[in-house]
C-alpha cells in the first residue's frame, strides 16, 4: 500500500473505491446508527455519571466518595450485597454442574430447559411476589414444614437475608444452570469416551478431561450470574429487610437518586458498584488465564 | 487386563436394541491374537455400533463377549483396557501431543520414568517427535492421526479399535497413512478391529474381512476370499462386481449357464443350480471378445490410463459396465464377453 | 455418552434427580400459590382457601387501572420491538458481512449494555434522561429499554446472517437485481426466521424488564411488571388477592409471549443469546 504503485493508485482512484477498499462501503455503514445509539445512550450517560460523581453537592471533587466510604449506613452495602451475591452464585455454580452433566444424557431436554426458562422470563418481581406467599409465616413451605413437624412455630423466611437468598437462587439457579448446561453440550463427547478408553475412570474423566475443557466456560456463567445477583434490587426491597441485613449497594443508589435527589451520590454509587463488579470479574478472568483456553471441540476444533 | 497375551477375543450373539431398531443382530466371531480385522458394509449397517459395543461405550442388549476365559461385556470401557483411535481422533485440545499420548499410561499410574520412556518411544514410533509440545490444534490432520494412533497403542493394548481413522483425510494422505497403520501393525502386533465402508482399505489392510449389512454377518473371510468369491449377491455388489443381471440359470456340466438377453454366459453356481438367478461381473472382467456373447452398444466410455472403461446398452435396455484395452467411443456396436471363472451366479 | 450401572452411579443420578425435582417442585407450588390466591375469598392458615371466586380481578382491574397499563405497556414493548429490529438488523448485516477498522471495538460496544446489569447503567441513564426531559414520559422508558435489546438483536442475528451463503447475494445480482430488489426479494426472506426468533425474545425481555422502566417511568408511563412491583411494595394498601390477580395477568402476558416465541426459538437461547453459535 504504501509503494510508489499505491501512491499513484490512490491519487487517481475515486474516494469512494478507496474506502471500499479498506472495507468501508455502504453496507458498513448499516452499523453507524446502532453504534451512535448505544454511544449516546450507553456510554455517553456512563461518562456523564462518572464526571458527575465528581461534583457532588457540597465539599471537594471527592466528597461523595469520602462521605461513602465513611458513612457505615452507606459501605456497608457492598459487603452486604457481597455476601448474598458470592455464596449465591458458588452455589448456583457449583449445583449446575453435576446436573448439567447429567441431564446432556437426557433425549428429552427440552421440557426441563422450558421449565427453568419459566423463572427468568417471569423476572425478579413476580418472584418476590411467590415467594411471600410461598415462604410467608401462612404459605405452603411453612405449612409442609409444621406438619412434619421440623418446627414447632412458622420458620421465618421473609423479609430477611433468607427471603432474598431464595429468590436469587429461583431466578439464579435456572440462567447458570443454562448456561452451564450449554457450555458442556459444547464439549465432543467422544473427548470423554477416549478418556474412558484410555483406562480413566468417571471421576478422572471429570477432572482430567471435562474440567479444564469446561473451565473457561464455568468462569463466564459465574461472572454473569455474579454480576445478576450483584444488582439484584426489587426482591432486596420486597422480600428481604430493605433496611437491615438485605440493604444492598443499588438500593442505596437508588435511594440517593430518587428519594434524596442527589444524582451526584447516586452516580458516585452505581460507579462504585461498576467498579466493585468490574474488580471481580477481573479477577475471575486472571484466574482463567491461568488455565487453558481453547476449542472444546476435536482435535481440528 | 492390559496384556497382549490373550488367544482369542469372541462374540458371541453379540445385539444391540435402539427402541424398535435392531442395530446388530446376533453378531459372532472370534478374533485371534495378531490378527487385523477389518468391519467393513455400507453406513448404517451395523459396524459402528458393533465397535462402541466392543470399547463398552453401548452396553449390549443381548450376547456376551469373551477376551479367553473372561466375560468382559458387562465391564466399563475404563476397565476393558482396549486402544481406540476414533473417526475425529478425539485428542484432549488442552494437552500437548505428549500429553496426550502420555494419558493412558498416567491413568494406570505408572512411574514417571516409564512413562516418559514409553511415550518417547511412541513418538518415535509415528515420527512426532519434533511435534511432542504442540497442541493438538496446532498439527495438521494427518499428524493428529498419527497422536490418535499413538495414544491408542501405547499401552500396549490387548486389542486396538479403530473407527473409520482415514475418513476425515484427503486422498493422498489416506494412502500414507494405510501404509504406516499397516507398518505399525506389523511392527508390534497387536489384533486390531478396523471399522470402514471404504473396500480398497479392507482389503489392502486386513487379514481377515467380515462385512455386516444391516446389523448382520454377511460374510468373513480373507480379502482374496472376498474379492474372488463373495458368498451373496448384495456382497458381491458391495464389492465391486457392479453388474448384476437378472436372468434364469442352467445347470451345464461343472458351471451354469445363464440367459442375459438373447446370449448365453457360462459361469460359476455360488449358491444357485437351476432358475431365477444373479449373474455378477466386475466391470474389468467384461471385455470386448470376437466371439463374445453379448450384443451392446456403447453409450459412454472414459480412458482411465491403460483401459477404457465404459457403459453399454444391452437391445433390450440393459445396462453394462465393462472394460475396453482399444479405444471405444459411443455409438460403436461391441460383443462382450467374460471368462466362465470370473461370472458368479447367485440366488435371486 | 456412557452411562452406568453401578450402586453408587445410580445413588449419584438419584441425588441429581431429586435436587431438579425439588427446585421444580417449589417453583411451580411457588407459582400457583399466586394463582390460588387470586381466585381466593379468604386464605388464612389452611392449605386451601375458604371459597373461590374471580371478584379479585374486577377489582385489581379498576384499582390498578390496568387497562392503561396494559396499553402503556403494549406501546413501550411495540415500539421497543420495532426500533430494535430497525437498529438492530442492519448493524448485524454489516457486522458480518463486512471487515473494517475499529470492528472489534463495535463489538465491544456491543457487549457492554449486556453485560452491565441495567441497574448498574440505569441509574446515570435516568439522570441523563431527566436532565434531556424525556424520563418519565413513554419515550424514555422505550430509550432505556432499547439500549440492552439492540445489542441483542445484533448479537442473535451476526451468526445468523453468517450461515447466510453470501454467493446468494452474488448470485442474485450476478442476475441483475439491484441492492433494493435484492434486499426484498432475497435479503429479507432468508433473514425473516432470524429476525422473528430475536425479536420474540426481545418481546418477551422488554415485558418482563423491571429495572431500566422501573427508573424511568413516570406515573403515566409505568408498564405491568413496574406497576406490580408498587402494588407488591405497597402491599397491605389493597387485599393481596388483588395484587395476586394483577400477578396472574402479568405472568398469564409474559407467559403467552414465551410460549409462543418458544415455537421459533430453544430455550437455552433466551440465557446464552448468540454465544454458542457464534464461533
Amino acid at each position: 500500500m504504501r509503494s510508489e504503485a499505491g501512491v499513484l493508485i490512490s491519487g487517481q482512484v475515486p474516494l469512494r473505491v478507496r474506502l471500499a477498499q479498506r472495507g468501508l462501503d455502504g453496507v458498513t455503514l448499516l452499523v453507524l446508527p446502532a453504534v451512535l445509539f448505544i454511544v449516546g445512550l450507553f456510554i455517553y450517560p456512563f461518562v456523564y455519571g462518572l464526571v458527575l460523581s465528581f461534583e457532588p453537592k457540597e465539599g471537594g471533587w471527592l466528597a461523595n466518595y469520602a462521605k461513602f466510604f465513611a458513612d457505615p449506613y452507606l459501605y456497608t452495602t457492598i459487603g452486604k450485597t457481597l455476601w448474598l451475591a458470592v455464596p449465591v452464585t458458588v452455589l448456583n455454580v457449583l449445583v449446575s454442574i453435576p446436573i448439567a452433566l447429567r441431564v446432556r444424557l437426557m433425549r428429552r431436554q427440552r421440557l426441563l430447559t422450558t421449565i427453568l426458562v419459566v423463572p427468568i422470563t417471569l423476572g425478579t418481581v413476580l418472584v418476590a411476589e411467590g415467594l411471600l406467599n410461598y415462604l410467608g409465616p401462612r404459605g405452603w413451605l411453612n405449612r409442609v414444614i409444621l406438619t412434619i413437624g421440623f418446627s414447632d412455630s412458622p420458620v421465618r423466611l421473609i423479609h430477611n437475608y433468607w427471603g432474598v437468598f431464595m429468590s436469587l437462587v429461583i431466578t439464579g439457579f435456572p440462567f447458570t444452570f443454562l448456561l452451564t448446561l450449554s457450555y458442556i453440550t459444547g464439549i465432543d463427547p467422544s473427548l470423554e469416551q477416549a478418556g474412558a478408553m484410555l483406562g480413566a475412570r468417571a471421576r478422572q474423566r471429570f477432572r482430567e478431561i471435562m474440567l479444564p475443557l469446561l473451565f473457561p466456560g464455568l468462569v463466564i456463567t459465574f461472572c454473569l450470574s455474579f454480576v445478576q445477583a450483584f444488582s439484584v434490587f426489587p426482591s432486596a426491597v420486597l422480600l428481604g429487610a430493605p433496611a437491615g441485613d438485605t440493604r444492598v449497594i443499588s438500593i442505596a443508589a437508588y435511594q440517593a437518586a430518587f428519594e434524596d435527589y442527589d444524582y451526584s451520590m447516586a452516580s458516585a454509587i452505581a460507579m462504585i458498584m461498576a467498579f466493585v463488579q468490574v474488580l471481580i470479574v477481573a479477577a475471575l478472568l486472571g484466574l482463567q488465564n491461568a488455565f487453558y483456553r481453547g476449542p472444546a471441540g476435536g482435535g481440528k476444533g | 487386563m492390559s496384556s497382549k497375551e490373550f488367544r482369542q477375543l469372541r462374540l458371541e450373539n453379540m445385539s444391540r436394541d435402539f427402541g424398535l431398531l435392531n442395530a446388530l443382530k446376533g453378531v459372532n466371531l472370534t478374533v485371534q491374537r495378531g490378527e487385523f480385522v477389518a468391519l467393513l458394509g455400507p453406513s448404517g449397517c451395523g459396524k459402528s455400533t458393533a465397535l462402541n459395543c466392543l470399547a463398552g461405550l453401548l452396553p449390549l442388549t443381548a450376547g456376551s463377549i469373551w477376551l479367553d476365559e473372561a466375560r468382559i461385556d458387562l465391564l466399563g470401557p475404563e476397565a476393558r483396557g482396549f486402544g481406540m483411535v476414533f473417526q475425529n481422533y478425539a485428542l484432549f485440545p488442552h494437552m500437548s501431543v505428549r500429553k496426550n499420548i502420555g494419558f493412558g499410561l498416567r491413568m494406570q499410574r505408572r512411574p514417571k520414568a516409564e512413562i516418559a520412556r514409553k511415550v518417547e518411544e511412541a513418538l518415535k514410533l509415528v515420527r512426532l517427535e519434533a511435534q511432542a509440545e504442540k497442541l493438538p490444534g496446532q498439527i495438521s490432520g494427518g499428524q493428529q492421526q498419527r497422536v490418535a494412533i499413538a495414544r491408542a497403542i501405547v499401552v500396549e493394548p490387548p486389542l486396538v479399535l479403530m473407527d473409520e481413522p482415514l475418513s476425515n483425510l484427503d486422498a493422498k494422505l489416506r494412502l500414507e497413512m494405510r501404509a504406516e497403520i499397516r507398518r505399525i501393525h506389523n511392527l508390534l502386533g497387536c489384533a486390531t478391529i478396523y471399522v470402514t465402508h471404504d473396500q480398497d482399505e479392507a482389503l489392502s489392510l486386513a487379514d481377515r474381512i467380515v462385512v455386516l449389512r444391516d446389523g448382520q454377518v454377511r460374510q468373513v473371510g480373507t480379502p482374496e476370499a472376498l474379492y474372488a468369491r463373495p458368498e451373496h449377491a448384495d456382497v458381491a455388489e458391495f464389492m465391486g462386481y457392479r453388474n448384476l443381471i437378472a436372468s434364469r440359470a442352467v445347470r451345464a456340466g461343472n458351471g451354469v449357464q445363464v440367459r442375459v438377453g438373447d446370449a448365453v454366459l457360462t459361469g460359476v453356481p455360488v449358491d444357485v443350480d437351476e432358475g431365477e438367478a444373479l449373474a455378477a461381473i466386475r466391470p474389468e472382467d467384461l471385455v470386448p471378445m470376437a466371439d463374445g456373447p453379448i450384443a451392446a452398444t456403447v453409450m459412454t466410455a472414459e480412458y482411465r490410463g491403460r483401459d477404457f472403461y465404459g457403459l453399454a446398452n444391452m437391445a433390450d435396455g440393459t445396462e453394462l459396465f465393462f472394460r475396453s484395452e482399444a479405444r471405444v467411443a459411443a455409438g460403436d456396436a461391441l460383443r462382450l464377453g467374460a471368462d466362465p471363472s470370473r461370472v458368479l451366479v447367485y440366488a435371486q | 455418552m456412557i452411562r452406568y450401572t453401578s450402586l453408587g452411579a445410580k445413588l449419584w443420578a438419584t441425588a441429581v434427580w431429586v435436587i431438579v425435582g425439588f427446585f421444580v417442585l417449589n417453583l411451580l407450588a411457588m407459582i400457583a400459590t399466586v394463582v390460588v390466591n387470586s381466585f381466593a375469598t379468604r386464605w388464612l392458615g389452611t392449605w386451601l382457601p375458604a371459597a373461590f371466586t374471580t371478584r379479585w380481578y374486577a377489582s385489581a382491574w379498576d384499582e390498578f387501572q390496568l387497562l392503561d397499563v396494559l396499553i402503556v405497556t403494549m406501546e413501550v414493548v411495540g415500539a421497543v420491538v420495532l426500533l430494535s429490529g430497525l437498529l438492530g438488523v442492519p448493524a448485524a448485516y454489516a457486522m458480518a458481512r463486512r471487515e473494517f477498522p475499529g470492528k472489534q471495538l463495535v463489538m465491544l460496544l456491543i457487549l457492554l449494555p449486556l453485560l452491565v446489569p441495567p441497574i448498574t447503567f440505569g441509574i446515570p441513564l435516568a439522570t441523563v434522561l431527566y436532565k434531556a426531559g424525556a424520563a418519565g414520559t413513554i419515550w424514555g422508558v422505550i430509550l432505556a429499554n432499547l439500549v440492552p435489546t439492540v445489542p441483542f438483536v445484533i448479537l442473535i442475528m451476526i451468526p445468523f446472517i453468517q450461515q447466510i451463503d453470501p454467493r446468494v447475494e452474488a448470485a442474485a445480482r450476478v442476475f441483475g437485481a439491484g441492492t433494493l430488489r435484492m434486499f426484498i426479494h432475497v435479503l429479507v426472506p432468508l433473514l425473516a426466521p432470524g429476525i422473528l426468533a430475536a425479536l420474540l425474545l426481545v418481546l418477551v425481555r422488554t415485558i418482563a424488564m423491571f429495572e431500566l422502566t422501573f427508573l424511568t417511568a413516570g406515573p403515566t408511563s409505568q408498564t405491568l411488571v413496574v406497576a406490580l412491583y408498587y402494588a407488591v411494595f405497597a402491599a397491605g394498601v389493597r387485599a393481596g388477592q388483588s395484587i395476586d390477580a394483577m400477578a396472574v395477568v402479568y405472568m398469564v402476558t409474559t407467559l403467552l409471549w414465551l410460549l409462543i416465541a418458544l415455537r421459533f426459538v430453544n430455550p437455552t437461547q433466551i440465557v446464552t443469546r448468540a454465544k454458542r453459535e457464534a464461533h
